[in-house]
Order: structure tokens, then sequence, then C-alpha cells
């Protein structure tokens, strides 16, 4: 036996396989996108964005002050007037137009999104950039029927909708923002994240290119300080916003006492509870779509792991050998399975949490997969003799890092994976129907999978409880934290 | 022997689709694409099953396979022909020394429907005549109405009268409906002495497809992971190009790993694959695809 610990060890390898980038259209400097149009920051400040595969500038982006900010909330909130007025039909049809361009383009995005953010060429061009055109076009059916959706309630949009999105799914977030406010009458303000703006500035290309009016929306970069900005100006209507608990916990501080409205989207550490009855091949595959999938930076990520004691050795086995097939490195090839970690400050993060589970006891398992020498990366990792009390188990670590627990009886599990601040999401894996429905009533989460994990979808309602945040973003549900009743 | 086939392990049909899918997603590209084709070409069955056999075009068959396409340097032979009993003798003559293997289906192929001491007759008459490997079909309709038993003790019986050939058990999982039959079917055939399992005569459809070979290939592996044993594979019917062949290969790759990765332990059943993997290997020389006029057709 040539490796008795890996006795399924793969032989052949593949060549590489890169998708081809010479087909994209990238500027060397993006400036603001403010009422239809690209202008430079009033500061004249550039932050770059970078690849985080190769540690390579990609391009200079403008940093959004005080100024900008005002300038971009005056211009939405003077679009709103008519764009709030003109026939919904009409609206829709700017809608489609934008999600028609999306699909047109999409082999470009999906590249952009790699190059900028570190996911695998094959998420971005299988989920990410269809799943976003899917969110433009199912909103843009909403348009003409909101009456159907609140009957007897008359919805009015808002006004000026401020946007705050991440950086683990650019593209797709700045979808499941803008088409819902877009779809109810509301102007935008959008802010996508420092470390991944090309995709949201390549969607305000389309944006301007589909005639959509000027001002309707506007999208400008920076960091923080520029969210801050959005967040605490005064002609905002409404905040939504996807991120940390942490940024959540203080812009819900920042709008108490004003007129605005808020939605909140926030971190995540989610239970994925395999069953002895469980399809077992099938519920590895799934441990392992629930955490690796976008290297671990998915709020909804299946992060903590349960396991029935009576099988728990097979799965780990299982998952183990599972694991070492998994291709780490660049994101634009086709093979690759997990891609670069998104920033140098989030391995940082990552690799503080592997040194907490190894100071507390933690066994620790990594995949002895090759990284490359430039960029950022990290090894698939799980560690295992952990408690309910493991740091590792209670926090978000956002990266590719699965805790494991295993359990014995229903209600032990249930208590476990309720005893959580946080109540996103949630993955059942068992062949029993009665099973899955007990657990869907008595698991504290927005989302629960049954035989799946992380699964998507433009007409799903997707969000939290507790401190996972509120408000949900995503089929008809989606549209109501964007209109108000007479 | 008296171990419990009811109780096995289960599958859920949508996740292995989704598995499945993954695997043919893989982007295999330049030298590791040549390399996965002449794997797959030194792995075929080359076959001819039909009513029609002669003496002649079985003769002809052998030298496809001794002589693939003489215009290629370096490739392959395959790894056996595969033929009814009556022309195992033609078959086991024509391919004096080389290193082909002659395999011969039997036991009522393909339906199986007759008596165990007609089906032991005709595996010993198939072994007796020279073949290296019998492949045998599983009795369906025992195993549908839940006789096990019968089942197992039938491959078991077989496998005596095989003497020193390797025995390959057909499970025809066309015919079995569910993943779940899949993986019992490839249990009963494992423990009862199977060398190899195999998913089709070709005479059903659909024959093999990945979801199903998966599910074998799994019961392989937990077998191994139990007894340290390894147990073959070959998928068989509906596999009739290169791409799909690579997926396969990448899929044997990925869940079974390097020590399958050749043809003591993996085999493809088929009859037009051979000409369109020559087909790619032509054209990973020359960088031009040939008119399949170029490749003889036995």
């Amino acid at each position: 036996m040539a490796n008795k610990n890996k006795p399924f060890k793969a032989s052949w390898s593949y060549d590489p396989a890169p998708e081809s980038t010479d087909h994209i259209q990238l500027q060397k400097k993006y400036d603001l996108y403010i009422d239809g149009k690209f202008i430079k920051p009033e500061s004249g400040k550039y932050f770059d964005t970078i690849n985080p595969a190769n540690d390579e500038i990609i391009a200079e982006i403008a940093i959004a002050e005080k100024e900008d900010v005002d300038k971009a909330v005056k211009a939405a909130k003077s679009a709103f007037k008519n764009w709030s007025k003109i026939e919904p039909k009409e609206r829709g049809k700017y809608i489609y137009r934008i999600a028609r361009l999306i699909q047109e383009r999409a082999r470009e995005f999906a590249v952009i999104e790699s190059l900028d953010g570190g996911k695998p060429i094959r998420e971005s061009r299988d989920i990410d950039i269809p799943l976003a055109a899917n969110h433009f076009f199912y909103y843009a059916g909403w348009t003409d029927k909101l009456e159907f959706a609140f009957p007897n309630r008359k919805p009015k949009p808002l006004g000026v909708a401020g946007q705050i999105i991440p950086w683990n799914f650019p593209l797709l977030m700045a979808a499941w923002k803008l088409a819902p406010a877009l779809a109810t009458g509301n102007t935008v303000v959008l802010k996508p994240a420092e470390t991944t703006p090309l995709t949201a500035l390549k969607l305000a290309e389309i944006i301007r290119d589909s005639g959509l009016p000027k001002g309707v929306v506007n999208i400008i970069t920076g960091a923080g300080k520029t969210g801050a900005e959005i967040v605490n100006h005064p002609d905002i209507d409404k905040i939504s916003f996807t991120g940390s608990t942490a940024v959540g916990k203080y812009i819900q501080k920042a709008v108490a006492g004003t007129n605005k409205k808020i939605t909140l989207e926030l971190g995540g550490k989610s239970a994925n509870i395999i069953f002895e009855d469980a399809a077992i091949d099938q519920a590895v595959e799934g441990i392992i779509d629930a955490i690796f999938f976008n290297q671990g930076h998915v709020c909804c990520a299946g992060s903590r792991l349960f396991i029935q004691e009576s099988v728990a050795n097979t799965v780990i086995q299982k998952l183990k050998d599972r694991m070492e097939t998994l291709m780490v490195g660049d994101p634009m090839d086709k093979n690759t399975d997990i891609g670069a970690i998104n920033s140098k400050r989030q391995l940082k993060t990552i690799e503080n949490y592997i040194k907490i589970g190894l100071n507390e006891g933690g066994e620790i398992f990594q995949t002895d997969c090759i990284l490359p020498e430039k960029g950022n990366w990290c090894k698939p990792t799980l560690f295992l003799n952990l408690s309910q009390s493991h740091t590792i188990v209670q926090e978000e670590i956002f990266g590719p890092v699965l805790a494991i627990q295993t359990f014995r009886t229903i209600e032990e599990v249930i208590e476990k994976a309720n005893n959580t601040p946080y109540g996103l999401a949630a993955g059942v894996w068992t062949q029993n129907g009665s099973k899955i429905f007990h657990m869907t009533q008595k698991l504290k989460a927005g989302v629960i999978w049954a035989n799946t994990f992380n699964k998507f979808d433009a007409t799903s309602p997707f969000g939290g409880y507790k401190e996972s945040g509120f408000g949900r973003e995503g089929g008809l549900h989606g549209l109501k934290p964007y209109v108000k009743f007479e | 022997m008296n171990i419990d086939f009811s109780k096995i392990p289960t599958y859920d049909t949508l996740g292995v689709i989704e598995r499945v899918n993954r695997f043919g997603k893989r982007s295999i590209k330049n030298s590791s694409k040549v390399e996965g084709l002449k794997l797959a070409l030194s792995m075929i069955d080359l076959t001819t099953l039909e009513g029609k056999d002669t003496k002649g075009k079985v003769e002809q068959l052998c030298y496809k396979a001794m002589h693939p396409h003489d215009a290629l340097q370096n490739i392959p032979t395959v790894a056996a022909i595969c033929v009814y009993p009556s022309m195992v003798s033609i078959a086991k003559k024509a391919l004096q020394g080389s290193k082909i293997n002659v395999a011969s289906v039997a036991t009522a192929f393909p339906s199986g429907q007759s008596d165990l001491k007609i089906k032991l007759a005709d595996t010993k008459f198939a072994a007796d005549q020279g073949a290296d490997e019998i492949d045998m079909v599983i009795s369906r309709g025992k195993f549908l109405s839940g006789n096990y038993q019968y089942v197992f003790d039938e491959i078991a019986a077989v496998k005596e009268a095989c003497g020193k050939a390797h025995l390959k058990v057909i499970l025809e999982t066309g015919e079995l409906e569910t993943l779940d039959n899949v993986r019992r079917a490839s249990e009963i055939a494992i423990q009862a002495g199977a060398d190899f399992i195999k998913t089709s005569t070709g005479k059903i459809q659909p024959a093999a497809t990945l979801p199903v070979t998966y599910v074998m290939l799994d019961t392989i592996k937990d077998h191994y992971l139990k007894t340290g044993i390894m147990i073959g594979m070959k998928p068989a019917g509906g596999i009739s190009t290169s791409k799909i062949a690579l997926q396969y290969l990448v899929m044997l790759n990925e869940v079974l790993g390097e020590k399958w990765m050749n043809k003591e332990y993996f085999r493809f059943g088929a009859s037009s694959l051979a000409n369109d993997i020559l087909m790619q290997l032509v054209k990973s020389e020359t960088g031009f695809y040939q008119s399949a006029n170029y490749f003889s057709k036995d």
C-alpha cells in the first residue's frame, strides 16, 4: 500500500486549464458612478484593488468622501421623483434589460469576479453570475404586480436606499439589493466592498448602457468610512447592509431615532447536522459544499458540523479522503475547487482562529495540497475534539475551517445547534422525512436545507434570526423591505 | 453465508447526480488528456455480442484489438475481446502471442432466465474453451422479488465454475431502478466472489451511466476499507466517445485513486469507443481531426 492513511490518493494530475482573460475590458482607473456618469472623486484620492491570487494590482479605485456621497444621494433623490412615478411596466423593461446585458457579458463578469475576489472560475461562472442575472429577471417581473404581492395595501416606494454590500459575492449581492429596490420604485446609492469593487463598477457600465434614467442607480466606492457617510446621510430613507455582525450593530445604533428603515444580513455559524440514517456519501459531499464553497467566505456556511456518534468515524474518514481530492490554487483554472482567500486581512483572521483552535486543544486536520507561493491561501481544514465552549465553535471564522462535534440524541443536537447568538442557516441530513420536518420546526435559523446545502434561488427568501440580522432578500419577501404602506 | 442484504448504505439520487456532474466539469487538457486517452484505450474490452457474429467477424475484431491504429506510435492495445462462448476458441487462437485476454459472456446472457445447471454448464463451456474472463449476469427477477440469497448462491456457484477465469458480475443496472438496489446488488456480487462488477449487458437501456457507476465505485471503496480487497469495475454500454470515457476516468481517479487506474481494476465495455479515442489521439499529434474513414472499422 503506497500510503496507509491515503489509500485512495489520486494519481492522474490534470494539466492547467486556465480560463482565458484576454476578452475582458478593464481600465487602469475607476471613478465614481454618479448621476449617470463616471466622475472623479472630490478629494482626488484612489486606492488599489488587488488580485488575491498573486498580489498584483488590478486597478485604481476612487475613494468617495462626504462631498461625493452628498452628490450621489442628491442625484438619487432627484431621480426618485420620476422613477417612482413612471409606469411600473416601464421600470420592468429597464430591469429586464440589465438582466439580459449581464447574461450577454456573463463570461467577462465571471473572469473579473474571480480576478478581483479569488473565487474559483467554476463558481463565478456557474453560480454567481447566472444567479445575479436571475435576480434581475425575477424582480423585473414583479414591477407591475406589486399590488398583488401586497393585496389591498397600496405599496409605495421608500425613497433613496443606501446599500452596502460584502466582498464574498460581489455582483450577486449587488443584484440581491438592486433588483428589489428598483422593482419597487426606489433609487439607490450602492457601495461595493473595498477589496472587490470591480464587478459592481462593470455593472455600472451596464446600467449606463441600459439607458436607465440617470441618478436612479449610483455606485460609489471606498472603505468603511464611505459606508458610514451613507449610513449617516440625512436624505437616505433605507439602509440595506450585508456584512459582519459588528458593523451591523454599529449601523443599527447609527440609525436609531431616525426615520430610516433597515435590513441587516449579518454573520452566521450555521449547524450542519448528519444523522445516522442519512445517505452518508452524499452527506459528506454536503459537508464539502457547506464549508468549502467560496473558500468558506459564506455567511451561511455550514461551519459547525454535528455528526451522530454511531456514524462519526465513517463520516470523518470519508470526509478526510474527499478533502484530499480538493484542488486548491489558481482561481482562473477551470479545475480549481478552492481559490484564494479574499484579502491579507481575512487570511490573518483565519490563521489566528486556527491558532486559537490549536491552543484550546482542538485536533487539526489539513490536506497535503501544495499552495502557490504568492497570494493568500489556506488549506482546507477541519478540527476535531471540540465542545460548544471552544472559540472556533462559537465565532464566525469566514474561511475554509470546519469545527466538528458529535451528538447522541435529536434533543441534544437541537439544543447545541441553537446554542449560538447566530441563526442564519442550518443543514439536516437524513433519509427520514418526518425527522426533517421535526428539525425544521425546532431549529432557529432563517434557512434550513434538507439533504443539500448552500442552494440559492431568486424566488426563495434568505435572511436570519437573532444576531444574523433581520429582513429577507429574495422572493416575494424581498420586496417588503423596500415598500411602505399608506 | 448469512448476510442481511436488506440493510445497506443508502443513496440520495439528486446528491449523486450533483456529484457526478462535478466530474463532468473537470477540464482535461494537453498531456493529461493524452495520458487519459491512452489509459482509456488500454482499458477497453472490445466487444461484439450479436447473433450474427461469425468466425470472420471475430477474427477481424481480434486483429483490431492488437493493431488499433498502426499509424500511431506508442499506443497500447485494448485489454480484452468480449464475445459469446461459441466464439471463445476462435478469439483465443486469433489473439495468440498477444497479451490480450478473451472475455466471454455466460449464464444465459443477456436475460439470465434459465436454470442454474444450464448456467453453470454455459460457464464451464466458456472456461474450457479458454476464456480468461467470464462476464455473468445476475438473476434480476429473483433480486427484485427480494430473493437475495438466491442471487448470492448463484454467483458463488458460477464463481466456482469459472475455475481460473476471472469473474465479472453484470448487475444490469438498467433493470434495477434505484441506486439503493445498485448498491445492494453490488454488495451481493462482491460478497459472493466477484472479481469485477459490471453495469450492463448493453442490451438494455439505460446501460452504463455515471451515477450508477459512482455508486458501484463507492461500494468497492467501502469494501476495500473493510477488507483490504480490491474489486474491479466495468461500466459497459453507451460509452461511445472520448469525452464520456474521460469523465469516467476522472471519477475513478477522484473516488478510488491510483491503485485502480489500470486495466487490472477498470474496464470499459465498448465497441465504438476505441475509434473515437484513436481519432482524438491523432488530433493531439497532428492538430487536425481526420476523417472517420481513416480509422478501421472491425
